[in-house]
């Protein structure tokens, strides 16, 4: 498989392919990054968002 | 400095106004007399280093990240959900919105850590909707994706609840 690189495309057995994961009250994330030797040469990350934002309305009584 | 989670105080002020369509429109309103019309809708990403929160009014390219294949003001964000609306209770009941699709940014390297996105309308002179924030993050040559949550009265990004 071809890897978008910071050295262009690259097949990935020549790369060292590294994988995380975090997940938590706030997101899912995972992550993966390729390297060539001891240099990063693509790292991509995807985050799955769990919290929302919302607003709480009231009205006045009369 | 840090990022904090919230929807923006003066997007809330905006509802009231009705400055603001977002999914597909239904209601006859402003820039149209004649025929609904949608907000388009972007998400910026900002440096870790920023301080974006509620106090966001609009869009700034002040501590947005830069890199290759990044633009300025962001990406345009799949909009083609309606905002729905659910009663819980003869008191109670929520009104949420999603964005249709993942927000992605494609090809990009932006070395300088960044943890949060403005979604903002940038039809409604870049007024900020809401700050998302997540673990800090850097790209190289890669592709950056935001999944959105479910579009449900409980999980969906953007809710607006009575209680």
């Amino acid at each position: 498989m071809l890897v978008t690189t910071t050295r262009g495309e690259m097949d990935d057995s020549l790369l060292e392919k590294r994988e995380g994961t975090v997940d938590n009250d706030n997101e899912t994330t995972t992550w993966v990054e390729y390297w060539l030797e001891e240099e990063l040469v693509h790292r991509s990350a995807h985050v799955r968002l769990k919290k929302t934002v919302t607003l709480t309305s009231s009205v006045a009584s009369f | 400095m840090a990022n904090t989670q919230s929807m923006c105080t003066s997007f809330m002020e905006e509802l009231m106004l009705g400055e603001h369509q977002l999914g597909t429109a239904s209601l006859t309103s402003r820039t149209s007399l004649t025929a609904p019309t949608t907000d388009t809708l972007k998400a910026a990403l900002y440096l870790a280093s920023a301080t974006m929160n509620a106090s966001a009014t609009a869009y700034t390219a002040v501590n947005e990240v830069s890199g290759t294949g990044y633009a300025a003001g962001g990406v345009t964000v799949t909009n083609a959900t309606a905002p729905n609306s659910t009663n819980a209770s003869p008191t109670a009941g929520v009104a949420f919105f999603t964005p249709s699709a993942s927000i992605t940014y494609t090809t990009v390297t932006l070395s300088t850590a960044f943890d949060a996105v403005l979604l903002y309308n940038s039809t409604q002179s870049n007024k900020a909707i809401s700050v998302h924030t997540f673990g800090s993050q850097t790209i190289t040559a890669g592709t950056f994706t935001l999944t959105m949550p479910a579009n449900t009265t409980s999980a969906a990004l953007i809710r607006l609840a009575t209680t």
